[in-house]
């Protein structure tokens, strides 16, 4: 199979995999839908590994579908941050589609095959941004994935849902046509190509004030990456089943805004044009004014779902400032910190469907003394979230060290800023995730106690199913494992 | 040989409809202007491929050459209008509409086809003609044929949004004969070659400006530019809805050619945006049309009402390609020509498949009829990404390069503001989108009988939905061809 | 050109948009259909009567060429000024336009009278707010 070939295989896999959903869905049988899925996604991951193998000998496999317009083609091409991205996206789909089963079912959701359709063509869009050979290529696709992933959004069609679905919708649209389709005619206009280019298409004669605009419109208009102030949709996007939430708001759609914004930094700018800018010290000061920001905003939720997803706002905001330092290093983290926080968010998560599922419970102050009836989702918890906070030994601790690193070699006057940012950040981070773990294991049940029999005829709590607990166990590994293997994926992402 | 096919473009339509009269058969009409609209199609296709790469073909009527005789003359422009115009025909006339506008007797229905065809056969003529008087006469063909059309609506104020169409487009008639009038004054000729090549304009001289005024006054009414727009929304709402469709993807094209004949090929670029400055009238009347229009149309709480309007903003879009004056700009003005066709004409036969099904197009009477109608409601998804301008569909390439000429000029606000205005659009297609899909039905208002539009409806609503992707992805054909039509106008050639 | 010569050189225009203004102005500020038929009228009247003032020349006589046998095909320079006969044949069509469309608007009013009951525009429009 050549490489074009492969590529197409692995963006048509998911396409493959929304059309079982609808036949055997309609055909009433959804066990086959149900575990059709996650073997098309061991495909699709399978597909995309082999890429990587091509990508490691620094291959750079390439399918050129045809021109668009003149001069813009519909073309792919695997770099390392998309293949890292590809490789995320395509290999937490797995592991989420047999959550979102145990999920589904538990919860007893209605339009499960509407469901999984657009699962399945969220994740065919998110592959189509990894690969994306030029910004037309990523726009279409980003702007797929939006729509794609609205009637997830809306899944429940109640009131609330919609509304949250209209704030969806509206945020990311109207950052991705007035910002981001806007700066890339504007690219377009100034360079004459919107190719990705190793070394940047933005040549050295561009204004330094032209370069800011254009990088801050790029930022922006990648409303996905959730940067203040456009991050209200992502706390709005928490109204979808779980499996969304874990997904796409933790793992594919806020991957894409973020990992666009890598994209753009190295292969339109280019870092020897950003490095030291004034366009790198905004980008970095709205970063980290994002990080700081969210994480506080986060300590003081008490809905357990919105609270992680202003831990996501935070943590993306990392991989901005990965990609504002526009260093090797700091590029280096932006990409590791897309694997890390992916599987490190993806456990959370799950571990909070698994309790809403097992207890109907969504509210931190809730979970009192759950942590003794339901251990294994704990347990998953509390290493993932050492992950995220960045401790040592998790996948997480690398990203936060060489963001570290990549402070400090920016060479601007006020790193120790920034590298007081970055610790803030983490320990803002222990104050929104610990207390869900101290809660569950150390703090005693109201229910546990004496009048814990008030409850009645309910049966009594325990783990969630186990297609549910089984998933948030291995993502939590994951999360432990990427800490040893992170030298590949550094020695990958080495500019 | 293809310049004797030519003549048939508009002489076969003009034949067929009191053909249409004698033969009195409806289901016979029916099939027989389809078959006609069809030799329209395959001629107008012949006819661009023939001209493409900087073809001219001229026919001159009854062996009379020009100045005093008529002359029919084709190149790239007219040729894409022609094949816009014969395509969308073909389409909306293979549209089943079972029995046709509901205020027409059975026996009586084939003065319907009849008043079809002469509106075609007018739409073609101007296109085709090459002599300023001869477009008058096929200006007003079609304009009194599409009153007629639109007065057949079921409602009673079709009636009245006819007369007042009919009156608006009679002064926009008036005016355009009073510019031809002073033109001939000034050149002595009315072919449309002769008088751009006699013709020196300078603000100095009166009657030349006053003429410019006087055509692009009549002209704008005609294609409902922003303020002038007025008849527009009732005549769409009312008309039989395959009429809105096929005015809406035909009339204001064919207008829209007028407006840029003129200013280009008779007046010419140098002197209408260079001297006059005309783009300090138009581009504001642009923005203004694309923010106010869409914005009433957020509010309408009639899907076919919401789409007129949008169709004013949309014409916005084309005279804002227009004002650029650039290649780019104008060649995203002109393939905006054909890709709103697309998508307004699918979407308006999307309303006619909800009508006959739903019996109404009010939003409310919408609400989750997306599960009750799937396809119908798919093809109104994919009309509304388009008109939004999402990457892939047609809508995106038009805004691709309205932005593109725009920022050639330098207008980087204007750009802006193209942008910002496709969220308005986003808003009325999300409003409607989200009724259809997510909101469940009225308690008053049952929809469990609800069923699939009819295949004979379905299937031409399907291919303008198709093509609204397919040529959001292809452009060779439809930039290809507007981009040469572009470069042709800007050197003042027709 | 002074400006009595202006008014007085052009007098036929004047009186033509004269005309016109008073067409349009009975279109817009009356509310009968009939008489906005009416007004349509006298503004197409008022632009072919433009065609056929600048048609005319002054001493100009009816364009018809004397037979001659000289020239048996009849043309030839015979020293008679003729007006302009273009002008004058293009107005035919106009007015088979102009005749078409008034047909067709007093068609829609007859129709507008049989729906709403009257043929004056506001009270059509209070008949329609009233029953939707």
């Amino acid at each position: 199979m050549s490489s074009a070939t492969t590529i197409l295989v692995a963006l048509l896999l998911p396409v493959l995999a929304a059309a079982s959903c609808q036949i055997f869905g309609r055909l009433g049988h959804p066990n086959l839908r149900d575990v059709a899925t996650p073997l098309i996604g061991a495909c699709t991951f399978a597909a995309v590994w082999r890429l990587g193998g091509e990508v490691l000998a620094d291959g750079r496999p390439e399918l050129v579908l045809f021109e668009v317009l003149p001069g813009v083609e519909l073309a792919f091409q695997v770099e390392p941050l998309g293949l890292v991205y590809g490789l995320v996206a395509s290999g937490l789909w797995i592991v989420t589609s047999i959550y979102a089963v145990g999920y589904m079912r538990g919860h007893h959701e209605h339009n499960q095959t509407r469901f999984f359709t657009f699962f399945a063509l969220s994740i065919f869009a998110a592959l189509g941004i990894a690969f994306a050979r030029n910004l037309f290529t990523l726009f279409l696709f980003y702007e797929a994935l939006t729509l794609l992933t609205f009637p997830l959004v809306t899944h429940h069609g109640t009131d609330e849902a919609r509304r949250a679905g209209r704030v969806y919708l509206g945020i990311l649209l109207f950052t991705s046509i007035s910002f981001l389709l806007f700066a890339i005619l504007f690219t377009w206009r100034l360079t004459g190509t919107i190719e990705f280019t190793p070394g940047g298409i933005l040549g050295a004669e561009t204004s330094s004030g032209m370069v800011t605009v254009l990088l801050l419109l790029y930022a922006f208009g990648a409303g996905k990456a959730a940067l203040m102030p456009f991050h209200r949709w992502l706390p709005n996007a928490m109204v979808a089943p779980t499996p969304v939430s874990a997904l796409l708001h933790a793992v594919a759609v806020v991957k894409a805004g973020v990992f666009a914004i890598l994209k753009v930094v190295v292969y339109v700018f280019g870092l020897d044009l950003l490095a030291g800018s004034d366009a790198s010290l905004a980008l970095m000061t709205i970063a980290s004014f994002t990080m700081l920001m969210a994480a506080v905003i986060a300590i003081r939720q008490d809905n357990l779902k919105a609270r992680l997803a202003y831990s996501t706002i935070s943590q993306l905001a990392y991989i901005v400032l990965g990609a504002a330092m526009a260093t090797a290093t700091g590029v280096l983290a932006g990409g590791l910190q897309i694997a890390m926080h992916a599987a490190g968010k993806i456990t959370l998560f799950f571990c909070a469907g698994a309790i809403l599922v097992a207890t109907h419970k969504k509210k931190v102050s809730e979970l009192d003394g759950l942590g003794r009836t339901m251990p294994w989702t704990f347990a998953a918890f509390f290493l993932a979230s050492l992950s995220i906070i960045g401790i040592p030994p998790l996948g997480g601790s690398w990203a936060k060290w060489y963001l570290m690193v990549g402070a400090l070699e920016t060479g601007f006057a006020w790193q120790a800023a920034l590298l007081g940012v970055l610790m803030v950040s983490s320990l803002l981070a222990v104050f929104y995730l610990m207390p869900v773990v101290v809660r569950g294991f150390f703090a005693t049940s109201p229910t546990a106690g004496p009048s814990g029999s008030a409850g009645g005829d309910r049966k009594p709590i325990a783990e969630a199913p186990f297609l549910c607990v089984a998933p948030l166990v291995l993502t939590a590994l994951l999360s432990l494992a990427l800490f040893f293997v992170a030298g590949d994926l550094a020695s990958l992402l080495s500019f | 040989m293809i310049e004797k096919i030519l003549v048939l473009e508009v002489v076969l339509p003009l034949l067929a409809a009191p053909v249409c009269v004698l033969v009195r058969h409806p289901r016979l009409c029916r099939l027989f202007s389809l078959g006609v609209v069809a030799v329209c199609f395959a001629i107008a296709v012949a006819v661009l491929l023939e001209v493409r790469g900087g073809g001219v073909i001229s026919y001159q009527l009854g062996g009379w050459p020009p100045p005093l005789g008529i002359e029919y003359r084709v190149s790239t422009v007219n040729a894409y209008l022609l094949a816009l115009v014969t395509a969308m025909a073909l389409v909306v006339m293979s549209f089943d509409s079972r029995g046709g506008p509901p205020r027409v007797p059975e026996q009586r229905r084939h003065l319907y086809y009849a008043v079809f065809l002469l509106c075609i056969s007018g739409l073609l003529g101007i296109t085709i003609t090459g002599d300023a008087f001869n477009i008058f006469v096929f200006l007003e063909i079609s304009s009194l044929s599409s009153y007629i059309l639109v007065s057949l609506g079921g409602h009673r104020r079709a009636v009245m949004s006819a007369f007042y169409y009919l009156v608006m487009g009679t002064i926009g008639g008036v005016f355009f004969m009073l510019g031809v009038g002073l033109l001939y004054q000034v050149t002595g000729t009315l072919n449309l070659r002769d008088i751009a090549a006699r013709l020196e304009p300078s603000l100095d001289d009166r009657g030349t400006v006053l003429a410019l005024a006087l055509l692009v006054v009549g002209i704008s009414i005609k294609l409902a530019v922003f303020p002038l727009h007025h008849w527009l929304p009732n005549a769409y709402s009312f008309a039989p809805p395959k009429v809105s469709a096929f005015l809406a993807a035909t009339a204001t094209k064919v207008s829209f050619y007028l407006l840029a004949m003129v200013l280009f090929t008779i007046f010419g670029a140098p002197f209408v945006f260079e001297e006059l400055r005309l783009q300090a009238v138009l581009l504001p009347l642009s923005i203004l049309a694309m923010f106010l229009a869409s914005g009433a149309a957020i509010f309408q709480a009639d899907l076919r009402r919401l789409l007129a309007y949008s169709s004013v903003a949309q014409i916005g879009y084309m005279t804002l390609g227009l004002s650029t004056a650039n290649a780019t700009g104008l060649a995203g003005g002109l393939v905006h020509l054909f890709n709103h066709a697309v998508m307004k004409g699918g979407l308006f036969l999307v309303v006619a498949c909800l009508l006959y099904r739903v019996g109404s197009v009010h939003i409310d009477a919408l609400a989750g009829i997306g599960r009750r109608m799937p396809f119908t409601s798919a093809a109104l998804v994919i009309g509304g990404l388009s008109l939004i301008g999402v990457p892939g569909t047609v809508g995106f390439v038009s805004k691709w390069y309205l932005v593109s000429g725009v920022l050639e000029r330098g207008w980087t606000a204007a750009a802006v503001l193209i942008l910002l205005s496709s969220l308005l659009a986003l808003v009325y297609v999300g409003k409607v989108v989200e009724a259809v899909y997510f909101r469940k039905p009225a308690e008053t208002q049952p929809i469990d009988h609800v069923r699939e539009a009819p295949l004979g409806m379905l299937a031409p609503a399907w291919v303008l939905a198709v093509a609204a992707v397919f040529f959001g992805l292809t452009t060779n054909w439809t930039y290809g061809v507007a981009r040469e039509a572009a470069e042709l106008l800007l050197a003042g050639g027709i | 050109m002074t400006s009595a010569q202006w008014f007085s050189g052009l007098w036929a225009y004047w009186l033509i948009i004269a005309l016109m203004m008073v067409g349009l102005y009975i279109v817009i500020a009356r509310d009968n259909l009939i008489k906005k038929v009416m007004g349509l009228n006298i503004f197409q009247a008022a632009a072919i009567l433009f065609y056929v003032t600048m048609a005319k020349v002054t001493g100009g006589t009816a364009p018809i060429v004397p037979h001659d046998p000289a020239h048996p095909g009849g043309h030839g320079e015979h020293g008679i000024l003729y007006s302009n006969p273009l002008p004058h044949v293009l107005m035919l069509t106009a007015i088979v336009v102009g005749v078409a469309t008034t047909a067709l608007a007093l068609a829609l009013a007859v129709r507008i009278h049989g729906d709403y009951g009257t043929a004056e525009e506001d009270e059509a429009v209070i008949y329609d707010r009233e029953h939707t």
